[in-house]
C-alpha cells in the first residue's frame, strides 16, 4: 500500500439522521471499488475507529445537530477537516428532526419517556446520554459548510458526482442532480 | 351679493360680539393638553368667570394646538379691547390654578409662577400657514373659521376661477406633497383632472402613523375646516363629486372635530348639492382606519376605503387614472390640503416666495425625543436643522450632546449631528440618507444606543408589514431577528453581512414603498455609527471596514 | 381619412433580442410566448395578478435598471428588459430562502413532494441551502373538512386559493387575516373549513395551490398531484359565452 499517502482521506459522519444517506452511499455499489483507488475512508460508522482523525480532507456529514454530542462532534469535525460536505436534507436543512422544533425539548422527553410509558416511566438521566438541544439546527448554522448536497436521501449518483468532482479538483455543484426531498 | 358674502357677514357679526370683550382666554383643547385634563380646565374657567360676573369682560374659548405641547396644558390670554395686559401664556395649568389666574386677570396682573415668556425663538422663528389658525380659533365653530377668511378661497374658486385656473395656481405655487414623497401637488391634480371619467374621487390621507409624528392629528383637531376647504377646492379643480377622509381610529378627538366640521359645512351649504348656489356638488365622508400603518400607502388606503383588506397593489396603474373603485382618484395628505386655501387666497407667488428653490412654503414638524420644546412647529423650507433643534427646539434637555436626528418615520433615516447645518428641504434630506416624510422629527442624544434605535424601527416595520409580498413579510422578520441578535451581543460579522444583503433585497424587491424603505433605519445608522454595531459583535472590529456610501 | 397616430403594438428587447407585443400584454406574456423562462409562484394564467411573490422581477435597463414584476408590467415601446443577471438570480434565490425559512417546508414528508412548484423552483434556481434560521411559527392545521386539509405551516401566502375561490368559483370562502409574518389564510370569518356555509367543495383551491398546504385527504407522501387545466377551460368557456 505504498500509494496510500497520496489518497484523499474521507470521513463519513452520522449525526441526527436516519442513515438513509449512508445507505445511498453504499448504493454506489461497484463504484465504491473504483473510488477506493483514490480515497481512504478514515472515519465512518462503517469503519472501526472511535476518534475523529487529526486531519481529514473531506467529511460527508449526514444528519442535523440535535444533541450536545452532535454539537461537540461537528465543531471538532470542522476544526479537523478541509472540506465539509452537508450530506442530505437533515444536514442541509435540519429536515425531519427539526419538526420537533415547535415543541420544547422537555415536553418531547416527557411525552416519550413518561406519558406514553407504562413500565417504569422515567426520564433518561445517565450522564453518558447526550442532552437534547432546545432547537434542532442544520450544520451551517453551527459551523461553515463548503458543499451542500440536498436530497432525502441524495441519490448514489449524486454522491458519486460530488466525490468525483472533488477528486478532479472542482467544487461540486449538484443542484441539477438533486433537490430537497428528492 | 353671493351666498358666501352672506355667510361671511353672519360670521363677522358673531365675531363682532367677540370684539366687545376685554380679554380672550384661550384654553388648548387639542389631544396633548386634553390628555392632561384641559377640558376640565376650560370648564373651570367658564364657571369661575361666570361666578364672578366677569363673563361680559372675559371670553373663554377652547382652541386648537399652540405648539408647545411639552408645557401643556396651555392657556393663552389675549387682550381684545383692554390693553393693560399684553398677551400672556400660562403653562402646565391645573384646575386648581384657575381661580388664581382669573383673580390676577381681574386685577390686570400676571401669575408669574405659571407664565411662559413668549419672546422665545420657539414662537418667533416659526412661519405659520398651515397652523395659522391653530390655537387661535375654536375648531368646533365654523363661524370662527369663516371670520378668519375661511372658505373665501373656495367661494372665489367656484365663482371666479375655472378648474384649470385652480390647477394652474397650485402648480405655480410649487406646493409638493406633504405626506413625505414630495410629489408636485399641481402635477398630481392636473393628471387626475385630465383623466377621463365622469366619476372621480378626492381622498384625504389622514392615516398618520409614524412614531413620534402628530402633525396631521393636530391640524385636524385645531382647524378641521381648513382641510375640508382644501379638499373642496381640489374636488372642484379635478371634477370630483365625492371625497373621503381616511383617518385612523386612534384619533378619536380629530374624528369628532371632523364630524362636527362636516355637519357644519353641510348646514352652511359648503358641502352637498349646488354648493353656494353654484352648480358644483361635492360631499365628504369619513372612513376610519383600523390601525394598519400600511393603509397610509395610497393603494392600500383605497382598498381599505372600498372595504377590502388594506394591502398595496403594484402601481401602475396609478390612482390618478385607476383609483377608488377603478375611478380616477386624487390622494393628498392632510397638510397638503391645509395649504391649498391659503395659496389661492394669498396667491401662488406669495407662497413660492417662501422656502427654497425646489421646496416651497413651510413644513410642519412634530418635535419629539430628547428635546426641550417637545411640540409642533411650522418653519419655512430651507431652515437648518440647527435652527430647528437649538433655536426653536431649545436644544437637548440637560444640554446632553446631540447625536442624530431621525426624520421620515420608520421609512426615514438618522441624520448624524455633524450635518446639523443641513437645510431642511426634500432634496437635502434625501442626500443625507433620510427623507422628509410626513414631519416626525425625533431628536436623539448621546445617551442613545443607535443599534437599539434601529432595532426599534425595524420592529415597527416588521409588525406593520401587510404580509403580501415575500421580501417584506419574511425579510423584515429576519432583519429584526438579526439586529436583535447584534443588539444582544450574540452576532458575528457574518450575521452583519447577511443583514446587509437582506437590506439590499428588501429595498429593491418589495412591492410597496413601506417595504422598500424598511431597511432605511438600519442602513442610515450603519453608515455613520458602524462602530456601535461592530462593538456589539462577538468578533469585534476586524480592521477598517469600508464605509458604505 | 386621418392618418393613424398611434400603434398598439410595441417592440422591445428582452435579453438583447427583439420581440413585439400588444400594449395589453405584460413582459411575462411575451417571455412565455417565446419560451424565455421566468420563475413565478403567485401568478397563474386565468386569475388576476397579485405581484406578490416578486420572483418574476426583471431589470429594465431603459428605466434606470429598475426592477419590476414581469407579471404586472405592460410592454412599452423601446424598453430593454433583462430576465437574468447575477443580481436578479441572487435576489430570486434569496426570496426562495425566505419562503423556506418561513414555515415547515420539509419536502421529505410532504404529500406534494415531487409535484410542488416551490420545490421545483428551488432546484431550478439553484437554491442549495437556506441561510436564514427557520422562524418556526406554530400554525393551526385545519382538518375539519371531510375531503381536504389546510396545513398553514406549508402555506406560501400566494393567495391563489383566495383568488380562484373569489374570481372563478364565486364563493369567496378564503381570505387572509393578520399582518406581516402572522398573516394567514382563513375560511369564512376564521371559522373551521369543515363548517363553512360558503365552500362548495369544488376543490379548485386545492388543485391550484402550488405547494402542499391545500391537499386531498388520504394522499400519502408524493401522491398529491395537482391539476389546474380547469382554469384554461373555464376561461375559454367564459370567453365563448361573451
Amino acid at each position: 500500500m505504498s500509494e496510500q499517502k497520496t489518497k484523499v482521506t474521507v470521513a463519513t459522519v452520522w449525526l441526527d439522521g436516519c442513515s438513509g444517506c449512508h445507505m445511498s452511499l453504499i448504493d454506489m455499489d461497484e463504484r465504491l471499488i473504483e473510488l477506493a483507488q483514490y480515497i481512504d475512508v478514515v472515519y465512518s460508522p462503517l469503519v472501526d475507529r472511535k476518534d475523529y482523525p487529526e486531519a481529514v480532507d473531506v467529511a460527508l456529514v449526514e444528519g442535523a445537530i440535535s444533541s450536545s454530542e452532535d454539537l461537540e462532534k461537528i465543531k471538532k469535525i470542522r476544526a479537523h477537516t478541509k472540506i465539509l460536505i452537508a450530506l442530505g436534507d437533515c444536514a442541509v436543512a435540519a429536515n425531519v428532526p427539526s419538526i420537533r422544533n415547535i415543541f420544547k425539548a422537555s415536553d418531547i422527553l416527557s411525552r416519550g419517556y413518561l406519558e406514553n410509558v407504562t413500565a417504569q416511566p422515567q426520564l433518561p438521566n445517565d450522564p453518558t446520554i447526550p442532552t437534547l438541544l432546545p432547537v434542532v439546527r442544520p450544520i451551517h448554522e453551527i459551523v461553515p459548510v463548503d458543499v451542500f448536497v440536498q436530497g432525502c436521501p441524495p441519490s448514489a449518483d449524486t454522491i458519486y458526482t460530488v466525490i468525483t468532482e472533488l477528486l478532479a479538483g472542482r467544487m461540486p455543484v449538484v443542484t441539477e442532480l438533486t433537490r430537497p426531498g428528492a | 351679493m353671493t351666498l358666501y358674502d352672506d355667510l361671511r357677514s353672519m360670521a363677522d357679526t358673531e365675531h363682532e360680539k367677540e370684539r366687545r370683550y376685554g380679554y380672550c382666554l384661550r384654553v388648548c383643547t387639542a389631544a396633548a393638553c386634553v390628555s392632561q385634563h384641559s377640558d376640565s380646565i376650560k370648564k373651570a374657567f367658564d364657571a369661575e368667570v361666570k361666578a364672578r360676573g366677569l363673563d361680559e369682560q372675559i371670553q373663554v374659548k377652547g382652541v386648537g394646538c399652540m405648539g408647545l405641547c411639552a408645557a401643556g396644558p396651555l392657556v393663552m390670554i389675549d387682550p381684545v379691547r383692554d390693553n393693560t395686559l399684553g398677551p400672556t401664556l400660562y403653562e402646565k395649568v391645573t384646575v386648581e390654578d384657575v381661580p388664581e389666574i382669573v383673580d390676577a386677570l381681574a386685577q390686570k396682573q400676571v401669575v408669574e409662577r405659571l407664565e411662559r415668556k413668549m419672546d422665545i425663538p420657539f414662537f418667533q422663528r416659526q412661519v405659520r400657514i398651515v397652523l395659522e389658525n391653530s390655537g387661535i380659533i375654536d375648531p368646533e365653530n365654523v363661524d370662527d373659521y369663516i371670520a378668519a377668511d375661511g372658505y373665501q378661497a373656495f367661494s372665489h374658486a367656484l365663482t371666479s376661477m375655472s378648474p384649470a385656473d385652480v390647477v394652474k395656481e397650485i402648480t405655480a405655487s410649487g406646493l409638493r406633497g406633504r405626506g413625505g414623497g414630495g410629489y408636485p401637488t399641481g402635477l398630481k391634480w392636473s393628471t387626475v383632472a385630465k383623466a377621463s371619467g365622469d366619476v372621480k374621487y378626492v381622498i384625504c390621507n389622514a392615516d398618520e402613523g409614524d412614531p413620534g409624528a402628530f402633525m396631521d392629528r393636530s391640524v385636524l383637531e385645531s382647524d378641521p375646516h381648513r382641510v375640508l376647504e382644501g379638499m373642496c377646492i381640489a374636488a372642484y379643480a379635478i371634477g370630483a363629486s365625492k371625497g373621503y377622509v381616511y383617518v385612523r381610529a386612534e384619533y378619536p378627538l380629530a374624528i369628532d372635530r371632523l364630524k362636527t366640521a362636516l355637519k357644519q359645512a353641510k348646514r352652511k351649504n359648503l358641502l352637498g348639492h349646488s354648493i353656494l348656489n353654484t352648480e358644483f356638488d361635492f360631499d365628504i365622508e369619513i372612513r376610519l382606519g383600523a390601525g394598519a400603518f400600511v393603509c397610509g400607502e395610497e393603494t392600500a388606503l383605497m382598498a381599505s376605503v372600498e372595504g377590502r383588506r388594506g394591502q398595496p397593489r403594484p402601481r401602475p396603474p396609478y390612482p390618478s387614472d385607476h383609483g377608488l373603485w377603478g375611478k380616477p382618484t386624487l390622494v393628498n395628505n392632510v397638510e397638503s390640503y391645509a395649504n391649498v386655501a391659503t395659496i389661492l387666497r394669498k396667491g401662488a407667488d406669495w407662497f413660492a416666495g417662501i422656502g427654497t428653490e425646489k421646496s416651497k412654503g413651510t413644513k410642519v414638524f412634530a418635535l419629539a425625543g430628547q428635546i426641550e420644546n417637545t411640540g409642533l412647529i411650522e418653519v419655512p423650507m430651507g431652515v437648518t436643522l440647527r435652527e430647528i433643534v437649538y433655536d426653536i427646539g431649545g436644544g437637548t434637555p440637560q444640554g446632553t450632546e446631540l447625536k442624530a436626528i431621525q426624520t421620515g418615520g420608520p421609512s426615514g433615516g438618522c441624520i448624524p449631528a455633524d450635518l446639523i447645518d443641513l437645510p431642511v428641504d426634500y432634496e437635502s434630506l434625501v442626500k443625507a440618507g433620510s427623507f422628509m416624510g410626513s414631519g416626525g422629527m425625533i431628536i436623539i442624544d448621546n445617551t442613545a444606543d443607535m443599534v437599539n434605535v434601529a432595532k426599534y424601527f425595524m420592529d415597527f416595520c416588521k409588525s406593520e408589514s401587510c404580509g403580501k409580498c415575500i421580501p417584506c413579510r419574511v425579510g423584515t422578520a429576519h432583519m429584526y431577528n438579526l439586529i436583535d441578535k447584534i443588539d444582544r451581543g450574540q452576532a458575528t460579522h457574518a450575521d452583519l453581512d447577511l443583514l446587509l444583503s437582506l437590506c439590499d433585497l428588501v429595498a429593491n424587491t418589495s412591492l410597496c414603498g413601506l417595504g422598500k424603505a424598511s431597511p432605511n433605519a438600519i442602513l442610515s445608522t450603519l453608515r455613520v455609527f458602524r462602530n456601535e454595531y461592530e462593538a456589539k459583535l462577538l468578533d469585534g472590529h476586524v480592521g477598517a471596514q469600508p464605509e458604505a456610501k | 381619412m386621418t392618418a393613424p397616430t398611434r400603434s398598439h403594438i410595441k417592440t422591445l428587447k428582452i435579453d438583447g433580442k427583439d420581440y413585439s407585443g400588444h400594449e395589453e400584454e405584460t413582459i411575462l406574456d411575451i417571455a412565455r410566448q417565446n419560451d424565455l423562462f421566468l420563475p413565478t409562484l403567485c401568478q397563474i394564467d386565468g386569475l388576476s395578478v397579485a405581484g406578490a411573490c416578486r420572483l418574476c422581477l426583471v431589470e429594465v435597463k431603459t428605466w434606470n435598471n429598475r426592477l419590476v414584476p414581469a407579471c404586472t408590467t405592460h410592454v412599452e415601446e423601446g424598453i430593454e428588459v433583462l430576465t437574468h443577471s447575477e443580481r436578479i438570480d441572487n435576489y430570486r434565490r434569496m426570496i426562495l430562502e425566505l419562503l423556506f425559512s418561513e414555515g415547515n417546508h420539509v419536502c421529505a414528508v410532504c404529500v406534494s413532494n415531487g409535484n410542488c412548484e416551490l420545490q421545483a423552483l428551488a432546484q431550478k434556481l439553484g437554491m442549495d441551502h437556506v441561510r436564514f434560521p427557520n422562524l418556526r411559527p406554530v400554525r393551526v392545521v385545519d382538518m375539519t373538512h371531510d375531503r381536504f386539509v389546510l396545513d398553514r405551516n406549508r402555506c406560501v401566502l400566494c393567495a391563489r386559493c383566495v383568488r380562484v375561490c373569489d374570481e372563478i368559483e364565486g364563493a369567496h370562502t378564503w381570505d387572509i387575516t393578520g399582518r406581516g409574518i402572522d398573516a394567514r389564510i382563513i375560511s369564512d370569518l376564521d371559522t373551521p373549513w369543515g363548517s363553512s356555509d360558503t365552500c362548495t367543495r369544488c376543490g379548485k383551491c386545492v388543485n391550484i395551490y402550488p405547494v402542499g398546504a391545500l391537499v386531498e385527504k388520504g394522499s400519502a407522501i408524493g401522491e398529491m398531484v395537482k391539476h389546474h387545466d380547469f382554469l384554461e377551460y373555464i376561461a375559454e368557456m367564459r370567453e365563448a359565452r361573451e
